[in-house]
């Protein structure tokens, strides 16, 4: 091949920092070691047996979209009230992320159910809330994606961002009386009470694990918000300047 | 305030009474629904008839979605959002007068879509106090919600095919709580109404309060 | 599928897609920040 690559720039553009390039290793150990805890060195559990280590997972998944889901709401009310990009596009990063996470959640709800029912899918409380707030975020998302003024998007997905959050505990406690004569084993509430030891420890390493994750991955995920929004300035810049020149030269 | 809540509330069902859009376009369509639910359950095998409040309240979601849609369509032409912008309505009483119309709008439709169902699915209407009191709050709950909703459509172009998929995962508690509170009332399930009446009270209280919060920055915001 | 199958599915996908979207972003990242002059980034 004839083609040379260009020289690497002297520095090459990326969205890392000291401080994220630390939360990324730190990420990535806390992934190792709550593998092997999760995977090797715990016992199964008395009730759950073995389908417990997919818990070590599906908890921390949970837990880290709705911090990612509150975060959102904040990051919401204070656009409405500051008016920053800022806080705007914090909002918006870390939806995406909770979306991500929910997203996980179901996946590995429906592998544990596949275990523990002998089916993907029941009509279980807390996957069933899931799934609902999923698609309440996917909006959210869909919203953010309408071209729009930026301030046009940026308010009316800080109103979505608000709404959204209030409806979670509505919800909750609606799916739960809907579901609440079919009493199942859940994923939830069996395992709590009485966990000890290196589970209790894994459950809690999962937990940091997957908020370090998701704070690397919304300070990134922020980054690039803020990048796309300056690149797309130029952009627009560049074609008005274009644009400029060229009637320029047609004026007599 | 009051006045100003009634003012709007009166031009929008003004409206509604000349162009007929609802009498002639979502009540037509409502009632098709109740019949291809019909086609799509078997009707021999007593389907329709344990599921007629469930069936009921969906139609009656997909309604107000094109309820909302209309209610903030009339006001997207010719900048009509705008002369109310600058009319001095505080934005809160512009928001409680559209919540106020369709609410009156859905229940009408309610109301046709009741003797419908009585009459093609079977079911004998009762438990009035309960039903009443679920159809109440359940419509006044989904108006609270859509009118929110129907003017970010309005501010973002585009947004009318996003309205059901923004609309309808927050209305997920209404039709859970109003099909289950319209169950016990036709006595299709036992157990207390109040609990889910009381739901869909709380509703109504938090998406009013927020509607007439949020709707101040949405129209105001250009 | 046994269940320790189901298991290493549940954590496997869970960390593939969590990569596949860390490698995303930055992959979006880096040309965005080509296009951007250096002060805008102020985090370098």
């Amino acid at each position: 091949m004839s083609v040379i690559a260009p020289p690497p720039p002297t520095i090459r553009p990326t969205t890392s920092s000291r401080a994220t390039r630390v939360l990324g290793v730190l990420s990535i150990v806390g992934i190792v070691a709550l593998a092997v805890f999760g995977l090797f060195i715990t016992p199964p559990d008395a009730e759950l047996g073995e389908t417990i280590r997919i818990l070590y997972m599906h908890v921390p998944t949970v837990s880290a979209a709705y911090v990612a889901f509150v975060v959102t709401a904040v990051a919401s009310v204070a656009y409405l009230w500051k008016r920053t990009e800022f806080w705007d596009l914090l909002a918006a990063s870390s939806a995406e992320i909770g979306v991500l996470f929910f997203a996980l959640t179901i996946f590995n709800g429906m592998l544990w159910g596949k275990i523990t029912w002998g089916v993907f899918w029941r009509w279980e409380p807390r996957l069933t809330t899931t799934t609902v707030l999923f698609l309440t975020y996917l909006g959210y998302l869909a919203v953010r994606r309408i071209p729009a003024t930026v301030s046009t998007r940026a308010t009316v997905s800080a109103v979505i961002g608000i709404l959204a959050v209030v409806n979670i505990p509505i919800t909750h406690k609606a799916v739960d009386w809907w579901r609440g004569l079919h009493q199942e084993k859940t994923i939830f509430g069996t395992v709590d009470p009485e966990m000890q030891g290196t589970q209790l420890f894994t459950a809690y390493l999962g937990l940091t694990v997957f908020l370090l994750l998701f704070l690397w991955l919304l300070i990134h995920r922020f980054r690039l918000a803020w990048l796309s929004e300056r690149a797309e300035e130029r952009v627009l810049d560049r074609a008005i300047a274009d644009r400029r020149a060229e009637s320029v030269e047609e004026a007599p | 305030m009051v006045r100003d809540v009634v003012l709007i509330a009166a031009k929008d069902l003004r409206l509604e009474w000349r162009s007929r859009v609802g009498a002639g376009q979502v009540l037509p369509f409502a009632l098709l629904c109740v019949l291809l639910f019909a086609f799509a359950l078997d009707v021999d095998r007593g389907v329709l008839q344990q599921a007629t409040a469930g069936l009921f309240w969906v139609v009656v979601l997909f309604a107000a979605v094109l309820v909302v849609q209309r209610s903030f369509s009339v006001e997207a032409s010719d900048g009509v959002i705008d002369a109310l912008r600058l009319s001095g309505l505080s934005p809160a009483a512009v928001y409680l007068g559209k919540v106020a119309a369709i609410t009156v709008e859905l229940l009408a439709l309610e109301a046709v879509l009741w003797l419908a169902v009585a009459v093609l699915y079977d079911t004998t209407l009762g438990g009035w106090g309960l039903l009443v009191g679920t159809v109440l709050l359940a419509t006044v709950g989904t108006a609270a919600a859509g009118a929110t909703y129907g003017v970010v459509g309005l501010r973002l172009r585009g947004a009318e095919t996003l309205l059901p998929l923004l609309l309808l995962p927050l209305l997920a508690p209404v039709l859970i709580g109003a099909t289950a509170a319209s169950d016990i009332a036709l006595g299709r399930s036992a157990g207390p109404g109040w609990p889910w009446a009381a739901l869909l009270g709380m509703f109504c209280v938090v998406y009013l309060l927020l509607g007439s919060v949020l709707f101040r920055p949405l129209m105001e915001d250009s | 599928m046994s269940t320790t199958g189901y298991i290493a599915a549940a954590w496997f996908g869970t960390f593939a897609a969590v990569a596949a979207y860390a490698a995303w972003i930055i992959r979006r990242s880096r040309r965005a920040a080509a296009l951007v002059p250096e002060e805008d980034q102020r985090w370098m």
